[in-house]
Parts: C-alpha cells; structure tokens; sequence
C-alpha cells in the first residue's frame, strides 16, 4: 500500500450523520472483480442531485473527506474505501468513524483520523465557506492544520507505523509463521473442519 | 474495587491468542472463515500476486448468497462473472462450495449454524458485516474487509486491536407479541447506531435466555447495526441442545469434552464491564422503523416523530432528511402507514422459526389487495424444511411468492428489488436509503408484524388481526 506521511490538499465537507458505506458506494457496483475503478461510482446515489457537493466546481479535486459522526457505519465492503482511494482521496475526517470502514481505511493506506465534534465543526464550516482553503493532515505529528485551525488526533503507534511505512499486514504477520504453527499444534481435537464429509 | 474475573468476550479472545507484544495488535487465530462472491474475488487475487497460498483450506467454507437469483430468469452477466470468480478460486485453493443449486447453498450466516460448523467458543470471521449472528452460540464473530479476508486465507489469524466490553442485559418477561427482532431494535434505540463502537456487546438477562437460538441469532446479527464489533450471547443448554446432532458438530467422546469446554465460556460473576446497559423486557413493544436508519424506530403504536422534538441537531438533521426521503409527515400514526411491498427473509430473519411465525399469522387469510408479498429462506435446507411442514403452501395460498435462498431483496444486488419510491415492511437489518433498490423505502419490523402487515395491507401486528397467540418465539 502507498504510504502515507504528510498530505495537503482541498477538502470536501458532507455535513451528514451516519452516512453509511451503502451510499459511499452501492451495492449495484459491488460486482465488479477487480480492486480498482470504483470511483467513478462513489456516492452514486447522492451525485445524481446536481447540488450534491460532490458535484459542485469548486470542490472539484478534492482529496480530504470531512464528516459527520459515525461515518463509514453498515456493510464491511472495502469497495468503499477503494472508491474514496480511487476518487483521489487520501484522508477521511470525522467525529467517529465506524469499526470495520477504519480498518479497511487502514489497510488500504486511506488514513483515518478522528477529532472532537466541535473540531469537525470548525474545520466543516471553514471548508464549506472557503472551499479553496488548504488543509494538511500530517501523521508524522498527528495533527491536523488549516489557516486558523490545529488539531491533534490520536492514533495507535502500530497503525500509525505501518501506514507510514506503507507496510503489508500479512507480510509482517507472517514473521510469526512459527508462532502460528506452535498454536495450531495445541488447538482441541474436537473443533470443526468444513470438509464436507466431517 | 479490583475485580480478577474475566468477559466470554475475553476469554474466547484469550484462547485465540497466536501473538501478543507491547504496542502490537494481538494476533487472534481464526478456527472458522467464511466466505463469499462479493467481497473475496480481489482477495483471491490479491493472494495470487503475492505467490501465497490458503493456509487451511479446511478452515475455510464458501457458499453463494448476495448475487443469487431467488426465482427462475434471465441472469445477470456479471453476477454470473462474480459467481464464477468464487468457483474458479475454491477449485484452485481447495475450498468446500456450496454454490447455486446445491441442497446446501444459502445465506452464509445461516448455512454455518444449520451445518453444525458455528460452535461456542470459535472465533469466526467473514468478509460480511451481518457474521455478528454467529456470536449467539458464544462464538467471537465479526465482519471484516477484503484485504482481511486476504490476510485470513493466507495465515488463519488476524491482527486485532482489543475491543472494549459491552454488557446489554434484558431482564423480565417480553410482553406478548414481541419478538427477538423487537428486543434488538429496541437496543439500537436505546443505544444509538454508534452506540456499541469499539466494543463487543455481551446480551445477557432473562429475556436474552429465554429466547431460542435462533431468536439469539437475529439479536446478535444486527449488533452491527449498532456500531459494536460483535454481539455474543453466553452459550447455554438452549446453546448445546442445537448443536448437537448437526452435521460437523462433534460427536461421541469428542462431544462430550467439548461441551465441558463451553460450560465454562461464560462471564465470571465478579467481572466488570466496561459499559453496561440495563433494558427492563416489559417495556418493549413492536417497533417498525420511520426513517432511515435503524436507530430510527417507534412502537408499533405510535406515530412518525416531529424532528423538532429531537434536542440534539444532529439527529434533527437526521430525521428531516429521513422524513424527506421516506415520504412521510410528522405525526402519522404507524398503523396507517400502507407498503407497498412485504418481504420475509434476509440472514436476520429467515430461519425455520421465522417462517413459521409468519405462517401461522398468514394461514388461511389472504394478502391484501395491489401488494406484493414474498418469502425468501434462508437456505435451501430452510425451505427444504418448511415444505415438509407445508408452509410453502400455507405462504402461496396467502398470495406470497415463495422464492429459493439468498440474501435477496436485502440489498440491491440481485433481481429481488423495490422500485424507486416502492414502500415495504422488511425482516431485513437495514433501512438505509437504496438499500433494497434505488429509491425504495424500507421499514424494518419483525415477521410477525410482517405477515400480519402483508394481511391488513397497513402495519399491524398478529393481534390487531384477532390472533391472540404469543409470537415471541422466533424472530
């Protein structure tokens, strides 16, 4: 995955609650086989609405996603995340974001960052009122900077590692190939298989 | 106070740790993986350009149920590309498939427990939000992303932050007429869609043992509905009763050591929480949901919320845009809401006991006039099933479509979809808008409200219509 240290660009603001990954991307274009070309359908439903902020010019380009509580909430589909990723998106900021769509943030190199909801508040109206207004999010230092705004964020130091490493979960879990072994050696007979003539 | 006892959550994690380091997630071992069409192809692929393998084929079962046509007719080409994606992979990785027309094809989260493969204790995966329902024998289940499901076809574990410990405790009788589906979407109300963030929820309290397994499935499968990342209930003789007999549970000495195990997965009297909510059973009803997440519900008896009556912005916000979307006026009674469409499946409720439930509200009535109905199971062994019963003529005498298994008009993803501004009373999980196809409206209920509803062709329960029996069992 790409690594992600330090990014600066315009944000898009979707001043919404709860806006789960069936809008993000729906499930029509779940179908696809392959990883990528998702982000032509990225919030495919809203972007139908002419006014929908995904469409207007000045948000053109944007590549920092700021939103409301619970963000990324319902179906596990990463194909959300890929059509964030595949729309130019690097970061998503929110009040709280749900479990399985950060952790697939996370392994797709989509950094997620949480603030306080008064922060999101204050960085959501300056980018609504200035859509040109540069925002940087750096995980180096956790924080995130915008003309009148600072913010730090919290994340865990192994996340964060390997985000800035852009390192591989399985290659790093299979360092441990020996420690798998060993537990499969000790676990009970009597837990089950899937072949069929158990 | 220093408390020493310890969660089912955390000893079932505990009994799965492969790996544990200082500023490490643990690496949790993952003894069942389930899989399917939609979100395992780039996952496959994945472990092809990395020259890897499947670690245990044996560990891992695979079926079809997103895509899959439930009646007879022209099939999408490329669903048909995805399902065979799935076929190719299981062929060359050596993975069980119950694939299309096999007798053993269904939703995934309802083919596991009905083969015996979900047990108490087992820590289950799935590339599936909804694989929280595996958590009602006592297992650790939890959904997870596609470069999880890669990471668990490669090495059988999976690197885990240690979530938090949730106890929802449901104590006292549920009142006549509520049903498993009514207990949890009073807990998403109470709690709220993020409610459960962070956390795997535990259900415990009278009301939660006196459900049957199958009721504790559908509480367990929609605690992804209120952000947790499990939901488990502490396996029971009601637990071992169901288990034992199925196909891949174990079986003569092997039984009975395994079941000494499980007696002691359960929460120690003297360990803590770190949230608990306290619900009392009798201040539950039926609910059906008005807006456009299943937070968003009311009894059955009531009528469609004023926005302005909600305090915090954010759901005011919320339940504006919901109104707008569902086409409804603050102050509507429930009752008088009139669907278009009623739908009886979805892994939340599909099981033998849901059809049943709903059969018997539905025998020898007729479904209202203009609406369309439909039954879905669950899996093939499902309807297999509820055609030795004789519910399948029950249902098509009502005037319902009784369908194949899949996971249907739950999502919009396979032919069974509402048309835009189609309103329907759904067994389902989510409300979501376009859940069930653009522009749909769903209202989520229990089967029994949604057989009764399919009836009176407004929402209703089994007692408007006269029926006086109890329906809590089941769904």
């Amino acid at each position: 995955m790409q690594p992600f240290t330090t990014h600066t660009g315009t944000a898009l603001p979707i001043d919404r609650s709860d806006v789960d990954t069936d809008q993000i991307i729906p499930a029509e274009f779940l179908k696809r086989i392959e990883r990528t070309g998702f982000g032509p359908f990225l919030f495919a439903e809203w972007r139908k609405d002419p006014a929908f902020v995904l469409n207007r010019p000045e948000h053109a380009g944007a590549s920092i996603l700021v939103a409301g509580p619970n963000f990324g909430t319902g179906s596990s589909r990463e194909h959300a995340v890929w059509a964030l990723e595949d729309a130019g998106f690097r970061a998503v900021i929110a009040p709280s974001l749900a479990d399985i769509f950060r952790t697939n943030c996370t392994k797709v190199g989509l950094l997620p960052v949480t603030l306080p909801p008064d922060a999101v508040r204050r960085l959501m109206d300056a980018v609504s009122g200035d859509p040109t207004t540069q925002v940087t999010v750096d995980l180096e230092a956790k924080a995130v900077n915008a003309p009148g705004f600072d913010a730090a964020f919290d994340i865990d130091d192994f996340t964060r590692w390997r985000l800035l490493e852009g390192l591989d979960d399985i290659g790093l879990t299979l360092n441990h190939e020996a420690a798998i072994a060993e537990f499969e050696a000790t676990r009970p007979s009597f837990l089950p298989t899937a072949i069929r003539s158990a | 106070m220093i408390t020493t006892g310890t969660t089912l959550s955390q000893k079932v994690w505990d009994q799965h740790l492969v790996h544990r380091a200082e500023g490490e997630p643990d690496l949790l071992y993952v003894d069942l993986h389930l899989v399917h069409e939609v979100t395992s192809p780039q996952a496959f692929d994945g472990l092809r350009l990395g020259e890897r393998t499947v670690r245990r084929p044996d560990l891992t079962l695979a079926t079809m149920d997103h895509n899959v046509p439930t009646a007879p007719g022209p099939q999408d080409p490329v669903s048909v590309r995805q399902m065979e994606a799935l076929e190719r992979n299981c062929a060359e990785f050596g993975i069980e498939l119950y694939p299309t027309g096999h007798v053993g094809q269904g939703i995934v989260h309802v083919i596991g427990p009905q083969m015996g493969l979900t047990q108490p204790g087992l820590v289950i995966v799935c590339g599936d939000s909804h694989t929280s329902t595996h958590g009602a024998f006592g297992a650790l289940a939890f959904g997870i992303g596609t470069s999880e499901v890669e990471h668990v076809l490669a090495t059988q574990t999976l690197p885990q932050p240690t979530p938090g410990s949730m106890a929802v405790t449901v104590d006292g009788d549920l009142p006549p007429g509520v049903a498993a589906k009514d207990v949890i979407l009073g807990v998403i109300a109470r709690i709220g869609t993020g409610g459960g963030v962070g956390h795997v929820i535990e259900y415990r309290g009278s009301a939660i043992r006196s459900l049957s397994m199958e009721g504790r499935m559908t509480v367990c499968n929609m605690s992804i509905e209120a952000g947790a990342r499990a939901g488990m209930v502490g396996p029971d003789d009601t637990t071992f009763a169901y288990v034992e007999g199925r196909p891949h549970a174990p079986k003569g000495a092997a039984w009975e050591r395994a079941v000494e195990h499980w007696r002691s997965l359960r929460t120690d009297p003297d360990a803590a929480f770190d949230r608990e909510v306290r619900i009392d059973a009798s201040e539950l009803t039926p609910y059906v949901s008005w807006g456009t997440n299943p937070a968003q519900t009311v009894s059955i008896a009531g009528a469609v919320p004023d926005p302005a009556s909600f305090d915090d912005p954010i759901h005011r916000e919320s339940a504006e845009r919901a109104l707008a979307y569902m086409a409804l006026r603050p102050g509507t009674a429930i009752r008088d809401i009139r669907p278009d469409t009623v739908f009886i499946g979805s892994c939340t409720n599909s099981r033998i006991e849901d059809l049943r439930v709903a059969a018997d509200v539905v025998r020898g009535r007729r479904v209202r006039d203009g609406l369309r109905a439909m039954v879905v199971p669950g899996s093939m062994l499902v309807k297999a099933q509820a055609e030795r019963e004789g519910l399948d003529l029950v249902f098509r005498a009502a005037g319902f479509d009784w369908r194949d298994a899949g996971c249907s008009m739950c999502l919009g993803m396979n032919p069974d979809q509402l048309s835009p501004g189609e309103r329907c009373a759904s067994t389902s999980n989510r409300n979501f808008e376009g859940r069930q196809g653009k522009g749909g409206r769903t209202h989520l209920v229990s089967p029994a409200v949604a057989a009764a509803t399919a009836i009176a062709g407004h929402f209703c329960t089994p007692a408007d219509l006269g029926i006086q029996r109890r329906v809590a069992d089941g769904g």
